[in-house]
C-alpha cells in the first residue's frame, strides 16, 4: 500500500511537469488557433539562455531570469512579426508546420548559441528527498514538490491575468472570435505578442524545472511529445484541463509503468500516455475539459 | 501558345475522361518516363542513384501516401513513420519466411499488411477530428515503434535488434542489401513509384477519390449526400498505409539494406513526409514529387556549399543547416502555402497564353 501512494505520488508530480509545458500549448491555442509545435524547443531555449547567462556573464540567478524573461518576449515579438503577421487566416495546419519550421530554427539557433554540450541548471531549488514524507517511508523529491507549488502558484496567477486584467480581457475576447475582438479595436498582433510572451515564460518555468532535474539538453525538447497526450486529453482549449490531464497521465503512466510494464518488457511509458488520451477521446472527442464542438452543415 | 488546349477535339467519352487529356501533359509524362527509364541510369554514376535519386523517389512514393490520407481526405497524420516501419518489418519478416514468392509480391503483401494496420489506427478518426486526431495518430507512431523494438519475434531475436535484408533477386539479379546492383535497385523503385503514381492519380479522378474529397471538404455535408464516412475515411487511411508500406520495404530493403527501428523510422520520418506534401502541394499527385525532391535535395544542397564551399566546421554546419530548412519552410509557407503544385498550376496558366499577358 505504502509503494502504491508512492508510486501515485510521484505520477501526480510528474505529471505537473507535463502540465508545466502543456499550458503554454493551451495559452496560445487559445488565443490564435495555432497549435505550437515549437513549444518544447521554447522550454529548452529559455533554460538554454538562462543557462548561458548565468555561466558566460557571470549573472546573478535573478538577473538571468529577468534576461531570459526579456529575450522570450523578443523571441514573442520577433516571431509574430516575421511568421504570424504574415500567415494570417492560412490552414491551421499550415500554421502547425510553421510552428515545426519554428523549432527547427530555435534548436539550431540554441545550439550555435550557447553550445550544444549537457548543462546542469542550479538556481538554488532544494533537491533530494523531502524529510518528512521520507520518514514516514515514502519518497518524495522536493524539486518536484517546488514544481507542484510554482505551478499552482502560475495558475493562479493566469487566472488573475485573464480574468481581472485589461490584456486578459481582450486575450479572452480574440480567443471566442477574432473578427469580433478586431472589430471593438482589440489589436490581434499586439494580443498575439503578448500571448506568445506569457507561453515563453511558462516555457521559461518549464524549462527550470526540467532543466534542474535532468540538465539542460536537447532531449528538454521532446518533452513537448509528453505534453500532446496531456493536451489532448485535457482539452486544447482549457487551463484546469492543462492541470488535470498532466496528473491523469503522470499517475496512469507510473502506475502502468510499475505494475503492467514488467508484462511486456518495459518502456511502455512512450506511448502509454497516446494510448490512454486516445481511450479518453473515444468518449469525449473534445478532450476533459474542452469546447464542445458544434458543427454546422 | 506552347499549352493550349485549343484545337484538341474530343469525339469519344474515352478520350473525353482519359487520364491526361490534353496532348501537352501525354507528352510530358512520356518525356519523363523516357528520361527516368532510358537517360538517368545511363547518365548518373552510383553515387547520385544511391545518394539522391532512390531516397527521392521512395519518399515520394510515401509522400504520394500520405497525400491519399491527408491532401485529398482531409485526415492529418503524424503516424507516417510507424506505418513505414510496418512495411519494413513485414517485408523483412516475409522475406526470411516465403523467399520462393520473390521480392516484388513480397513488397505488395507487406504494402497490404500496413493497409491493415493503418485501417485499425484510422478508427479513431471516425469519432476524432483535426489535431485531435493527428496527436492520436502519434499513439501509432510510438506504438508500432515500441513494438518492434521489444518483440524479439519481429526482428527474429537479434541481439542488436537490427533488421538485415537477406539478398534477393529480381529478373536475376540482386536487389537487395549492400551487395545490390544499384542500376537495378533504381529501376525496380522507379517501376513501383511511376506504376503507383498512375494508379493514384487514377484513384483520385474516381468515385472513390471523389468521396474522399467531399469527406474533406467537409464531412456533414458529404454525409447528407450520401457518401460513407466509415467508407472513405478507412479506405483512404488503407490505401495510404498501402503506399506507406510500401514505401518503408523498399526504403528499408533496398535502400537502407538495414534497419534500427528507432533510428530509421522515429518521428522525425513522419514530419519529413508531411512537409514533402505541405511543400510539394496538398491534394496533387505532382506535389508529392516536387515536395520529396525539395526536401531530399535541400539538406544535401546546403551541406555540400557549406562543407566543401565555405570550409564550415560539420557540427556548425549541421546546426546552420538545420536552421536553414527551418527558415526556408516558414519562408515557404509564407510566400506559397498551397505548395510547389501551385507554383506549375500559375506556370501553365502563363503558358497558356504566351505571348500575351492576358
Amino acid at each position: 500500500m505504502m509503494f502504491f501512494i508512492e508510486v501515485t505520488l510521484s505520477g501526480l508530480m510528474a505529471g505537473v511537469m507535463y502540465s508545466l509545458v502543456a499550458l503554454g500549448f493551451v495559452l496560445i491555442f487559445k488565443a490564435s488557433g495555432i497549435f505550437n509545435f515549437a513549444q518544447g524547443v521554447m522550454a529548452l531555449f529559455a533554460a538554454l539562455t538562462l543557462v548561458g547567462l548565468m555561466e558566460k556573464f557571470n549573472f546573478p540567478v535573478w538577473l538571468a531570469i529577468i534576461g531570459t524573461i526579456v529575450v522570450m518576449i523578443a523571441l514573442a515579438w520577433l516571431i509574430e512579426r516575421v511568421m504570424l503577421r504574415h500567415l494570417v487566416n492560412q490552414e491551421p495546419i499550415i500554421l502547425f508546420m510553421a510552428t515545426i519550421g519554428l523549432a527547427y530554427v530555435l534548436e539550431g539557433a540554441g545550439d550555435i548559441l550557447w553550445g550544444s554540450d549537457v548543462k546542469l541548471l542550479d538556481i538554488g531549488i532544494p533537491q533530494g528527498a523531502w524529510g518528512w514524507l521520507w520518514d514516514q517511508g515514502i519518497y518524495v523529491e522536493k524539486l518536484e514538490l517546488f514544481a507542484a507549488g510554482t505551478a499552482a502558484i502560475l495558475v493562479i496567477f493566469l487566472a488573475v491575468f485573464f480574468q481581472k486584467t485589461r490584456v486578459g480581457r481582450a486575450l479572452r475576447a480574440v480567443a471566442d472570435d477574432h473578427q469580433a475582438a478586431l472589430s471593438v479595436g482589440i489589436s490581434l498582433n499586439t494580443i498575439w505578442v503578448v500571448v506568445w510572451s506569457v507561453s515563453g515564460i511558462v516555457a521559461l518555468v518549464a524549462g527550470i524545472m526540467w532543466g534542474s532535474k535532468s540538465g539542460v539538453q536537447f532531449s528538454l525538447s521532446l518533452i513537448a511529445l509528453k505534453a500532446l497526450p496531456v493536451l489532448i486529453l485535457g482539452g486544447f482549449t482549457s487551463v484546469p484541463g492543462a492541470i488535470v490531464g498532466g496528473m491523469i497521465i503522470g499517475v496512469g503512466e507510473k502506475l502502468a509503468e510499475v505494475y503492467f510494464g514488467p508484462m511486456v518488457g518495459g518502456a511502455i511509458e512512450n506511448w502509454f500516455a497516446y494510448m490512454l488520451a486516445l481511450a479518453f477521446l473515444l468518449f469525449r472527442p473534445q478532450g476533459l475539459f474542452g469546447d464542445k464542438i458544434i458543427e454546422r452543415v | 501558345m506552347i499549352y493550349r488546349e485549343t484545337g484538341q477535339f474530343k469525339s469519344s467519352y474515352e478520350s473525353d475522361q482519359a487520364l491526361f487529356p490534353i496532348k501537352q501533359d501525354r507528352y510530358v509524362i512520356l518525356g519523363v518516363l523516357i528520361v527516368t527509364f532510358g537517360v538517368v541510369p545511363g547518365l548518373l554514376n552510383e553515387y547520385w542513384l544511391n545518394a539522391i535519386l532512390l531516397p527521392f523517389l521512395i519518399y515520394a512514393l510515401a509522400a504520394l501516401g500520405l497525400n491519399i490520407l491527408t491532401g485529398y481526405c482531409g485526415q492529418v497524420s503524424l503516424g507516417t513513420g510507424g506505418f513505414m516501419a510496418v512495411g519494413a518489418f513485414s517485408v523483412y519478416k516475409l522475406m526470411i519466411a516465403f523467399p520462393e514468392l520473390g521480392f516484388i509480391p513480397l513488397v505488395l503483401l507487406s504494402g497490404v499488411i500496413t493497409a491493415a494496420v493503418g485501417a485499425l489506427f484510422g478508427l479513431p478518426s471516425l469519432r476524432i477530428k483535426g489535431f485531435y486526431l493527428a496527436v492520436a495518430t502519434l499513439a501509432a507512431q510510438f506504438f508500432l515503434i515500441w513494438l518492434f523494438n521489444k518483440v524479439g519475434w519481429f526482428f527474429n531475436y537479434n541481439a542488436s535488434g537490427m533488421i538485415n535484408s537477406p539478398p534477393m533477386t529480381v529478373f536475376g539479379v540482386i536487389i537487395t542489401g549492400p551487395e545490390g546492383d544499384m542500376t537495378g535497385k533504381y529501376y525496380l523503385v522507379a517501376t513501383f513509384v511511376a506504376l503507383f503514381a498512375l494508379v493514384a492519380k487514377n484513384l483520385a479522378r474516381g468515385r472513390i477519390g471523389r468521396n474522399w474529397m467531399a469527406i474533406r471538404d467537409m464531412d456533414i455535408a458529404a454525409e447528407l449526400i450520401g457518401v460513407r464516412p466509415l467508407i472513405a475515411k478507412l479506405s483512404a487511411f488503407a490505401v495510404s498505409s498501402f503506399y506507406i508500406g510500401m514505401a518503408g520495404a523498399l526504403y528499408f530493403a533496398v535502400w537502407l539494406g538495414s534497419a534500427e527501428p528507432t533510428e530509421a523510422f522515429d518521428i522525425n520520418q513522419s514530419f519529413l513526409v508531411l512537409f514533402m506534401i505541405i511543400i510539394g502541394g496538398l491534394g496533387s499527385v505532382l506535389g508529392s514529387f516536387l515536395g520529396a525532391g525539395f526536401m531530399v535535395l535541400m539538406p544535401i544542397l546546403l551541406k555540400n556549399i557549406m562543407v566543401d564551399g565555405f570550409g564550415t566546421d560539420a557540427a556548425l554546419a549541421a546546426h546552420i543547416e538545420i536552421i536553414t530548412v527551418g527558415v526556408l519552410i516558414i519562408g515557404f509557407l509564407i510566400v506559397e502555402p498551397h505548395g510547389l503544385a501551385r507554383l506549375w498550376r500559375i506556370a501553365k496558366e502563363k503558358m497558356r497564353l504566351w505571348p500575351f499577358p492576358h
